[in-house]
Parts: structure tokens; sequence; C-alpha cells
């Protein structure tokens, strides 16, 4: 479980987190959602510790990472996954070496153990007879897989996706989404996507924070969604013309 | 960043093979065009003062003199540096400005790891190694000097040989190799710097190549007016 606590973050004059305090359930898969603008990625780099907030506390279960030691730091680290927006793989690994980076760096297993824990995960992801090709000889979808094995090889307690559907069809993107539900239910993992994808916030939105303007507005699940008569969410989920015509199908049937 | 480089190390085996991987990288990746330009511009450096010898009272061996002093003292330390800075330098400013643009750096820090240390490290080791390529420069110019000038029938093997020994003053050696080290770390920093901290995208990447090249060059030379002028003068 991941708590927020009245994170504020500034740069420069620019506010652009105005206090956003919630919680991020262990064993769901928990969405940030939110326009372009609105906050989602610096909360998200708030959460991984990439930025340090001006004013709030963040725990990870009952330590706030600001208390943290350096080695407390490093051990947490090591307990996230994250995937991110483009696949970040290290394009000068094979797919088999960048699966099995995060194990080389923190573990002190053999190379056989390594190799066969490489192989489940990529087995865990779909993808097999990949492990000697590069990054750039596989699809964009296969790439994300292969950052969601990644991700999870060193059996994390914290998965953090940073928009796992950009880029990718909307087919390529549900299995992407169900990767990533289906995982955080096996591992009984924090998940935290970040994400504007209404797809995504149907497929697994289990647990939803909407922001805008650096504020969180909205709190709910896929299902209240819909239902839901915050503005700001009829704003955000009516946004696209295939939503709006639904929304006016909606209100005619009552 | 420099104490960041240096500190927070990355696991022995890995910075091992990443070292490894950098010294063929930078180092024998970088062998082939040094060789084949201190070759040539040794033999061009025999050439021109053969051709500017016209007072039959200066000895033949000045040519043999001039083409080492030429290649000890500037033409493999600086001028290799120099070249090196386009080569191996827009090479690491374009390949961590790239991890930068695709969130490979930022891969890295998520994951706990020094990704000043896991990238720039192994490179300024590996680099350590530059006076090795260096010495090969020098080598291979005074050698292609001598090519040059005894098959090119402007002086005898012995006038040549007689020249590369008269005033020989190891301190020269010394000299250059000081400033090598100090343009090797040049070398490995300030392309690292400029890539490590680029913003934006591709065309991005490019100019912070640019950049890397530029800053790189005016650095060399001016350490090596320093160092020149506190060593030598």
């Amino acid at each position: 479980m991941i708590r927020v606590e009245n994170i504020h973050k500034s740069f420069g004059e620019h506010e652009v987190l105005k206090g956003i305090s919630t919680v991020f359930e262990k064993g769901r898969t928990n969405l940030i959602i939110g326009a372009s603008g609105s906050g989602k990625t610096v909360l998200l780099k708030c959460l991984l510790g990439l930025f340090q907030p001006d004013e709030g506390n963040i725990y990870y279960g009952d330590k706030a990472i600001q208390q943290m030691d350096d080695d407390e730091k490093r051990k947490l680290r090591e307990d996230i996954g994250m995937l991110f927006q483009g696949g970040a793989l290290f394009d000068s690994m094979t797919i088999e070496e960048n699966v099995m980076f995060p194990l080389r760096m923190f573990t002190n297993r053999k190379r056989s153990e390594m190799l066969e824990r490489v192989n489940e995960v990529l087995a865990r992801v779909n993808l097999e007879g990949v492990n000697k090709k590069y990054p750039a000889e596989i699809s964009g979808g296969m790439q994300k897989r292969v950052s969601i094995a990644r991700a999870i090889v060193n059996k994390p307690h914290y998965l953090f996706c940073d928009e796992p559907n950009s880029g990718l069809d909307p087919n390529t993107a549900t299995v992407i989404d169900n990767l990533i539900q289906e995982i955080t239910k096996e591992y009984n993992i924090t998940t935290v996507v970040v994400s504007h994808d209404m797809n995504s916030v149907m497929e697994i939105g289990e647990s939803i924070v909407l922001l805008k303007n650096g504020l969180l507005v909205w709190e709910g699940s896929n299902k209240d969604i819909f239902k839901s008569d915050n503005k700001d969410v009829i704003d955000f989920v009516y946004s696209s013309d295939l939503f709006k015509k639904i929304r006016e199908v909606q209100l005619k049937e009552g | 960043m420099l104490r960041r480089v240096f500190s927070g190390f990355t696991k022995a085996s890995v910075l091992k093979e990443l070292i490894f991987k950098e010294i063929n990288d930078l180092i024998l990746g970088s062998l082939g065009i040094v060789s084949f330009i201190s070759f040539f511009v040794g033999g061009v450096i025999a050439i021109q003062t053969a051709l500017n010898l016209e007072n039959p009272l200066i000895p033949k061996s000045l040519i043999g003199f001039a083409t080492r002093q030429s290649m000890i003292l500037e033409f493999a330390p600086t001028f290799i540096s120099i070249i090196m800075a386009g080569k191996i330098g827009s090479f690491i400013t374009s390949s961590i400005g790239s991890m930068r643009v695709t969130e490979q750096i930022d891969a890295l820090d998520v994951m706990g790891i020094n990704s000043l240390n896991y990238l720039v490290f192994p490179k300024v080791v590996a680099l350590m190694l530059y006076p090795f390529v260096i010495a090969l420069s020098m080598f291979l110019g005074i050698f292609g000097g001598f090519l040059a000038g005894v098959y090119g029938g402007f002086t005898s093997p012995g006038e040549f040989v007689t020249g590369l020994q008269d005033s020989f003053d190891p301190f020269h050696l010394t000299y250059a190799f000081i400033k090598t080290i100090i343009f090797a770390f040049i070398l490995a920093t300030v392309p690292s710097w400029q890539g490590y901290f680029m913003k934006g995208g591709a065309l991005e990447v490019g100019k912070a190549s640019t950049n890397s090249f530029v800053w790189t060059s005016v650095l060399i030379i001016l350490s090596n007016y320093i160092v020149t002028s506190l060593l030598l003068s």
C-alpha cells in the first residue's frame, strides 16, 4: 500500500501539485487519470522518488519515503518495477539481457538460475523465442511486454506504469492492460498506472483518482465513473466524440 | 556531477564488463583512424620540412628532428585529441543523449542505480588507456615521416635517425603524456555531461553532439595552453 498525504510540488512559480492525498491499495490496479498537464506524471515521479515534494509525505507501508535513509531508499527502489511510456529498454542489450538486468544488479544468483527466471517471466508475458533479439527488432507491443517482464523479474511489491498503452493499437493495448491486471493479482502487488486512456479506465480501473490542474477532483472505480455527476469527471470521460454520443444516448434513455 | 560519477558504485562484476565494453568502443575502435591520420600527417610534416630546407647549411637531419618534435609535442597529444573530440565525443554524447530521450536513464534511476556512475565512470576508466593511443600515434607519425622522407628522396635513413636522436629531451614525452591524461579526462566527462543533461528529442541529441565537440575542443585547446605554460615555459 502507498499512502500519499498532502503532496505539493512546484516548478518555479508554477504549482503543479496542490495538495494531493490518496491511498493506492495493495492487490489492485490504481489508476491516476487526467488531461495532459494535470500533474499525473509529476505525481508519479514524486511516488518514484525522482522528484522531491515541496510539502507532504509519501508512505510506502508505514514509512515515509522522506524519512528513509539512503540504504532504505535503495532497498525500496529494488522493490519497485516500472513500465515506462516508451518501454525504456536498453537498446544495446538483447531482450534476455534487458530482463536479466535487475537480477544481475541486485542479486548474486548464478547465471543459470537467472536465465531460468528470465525465461519464466518472458513466458508469463507470452514472449518466447525472442531472447537473443534486440529491442529494435521487435514490435512496440512486444517491447512493452518485455518491459513488464523486466519490471516483475525481481518480484517487486510495487509496479508503476506510465501511459502503458501509448502508441499501441486497441487490441494490443487491451492485452497490455489485462497483463498488468493479471500480474497485480498474481503477485499481490500495489500497481499504480498513469493513463488518459478511457479503454484502460474501463478495463482495469479498480481504483481511480482523477487529477485536474494539480488537484484531486474525484476518486472511485470504473464502475462509478460513468454514473458520476461530477462535472470534471463528465468533462474528462465524455471528451471524445464516441463517449459524447454514448452520453447523449444515456441521457435520452434516462 | 563528478561527485556522483565517483560515488555510489555499480556492482563490481557489472562494472568490469562495462569498462571492457568502453575500452572496445572508445580505445580499440579509435585505433584505425588514429593510425591512418598519424601515419600520413607524419609523412606530410617530413615532406614539408624537407621542401622548406633551402639553405644547404641546414642539415637534412632536421627533417627527423622536426617530425619528432611536431608529433610528440603537439600533433599526437593535442590534434589527435581534437579529432577524438569529434569521433568519441560525439559517440558518447549521442549514446547517452539517446538514453536520456528514451527514458533509459530514468529506468536506471528508478531501479536505484547511480546512472552517472554506471554510464560515465567506465568511460573515464577506459580513457585512462588513451595515452597508449597517443603513443601509437607518435610512433606511426614518426614512422610515416621516416618513410616519406627516405623513400621520397629527401633524406637518408641515417640522417633521419640522427635527427630523431638530436637534442632529445625525455621530459617532452612526460609533458605530452601529462596533457594526454588531462585531455582523456575532458574527452570522457564533457561529452557525457552534454548527453546526460540534455533536454528534448532527437534534434536536441544532434545539437548536444555538436556542442559536445565544440566545448571539448575549446577545453582541450585552453588546457593545452595552460599546461604548456606551466610545464615548458
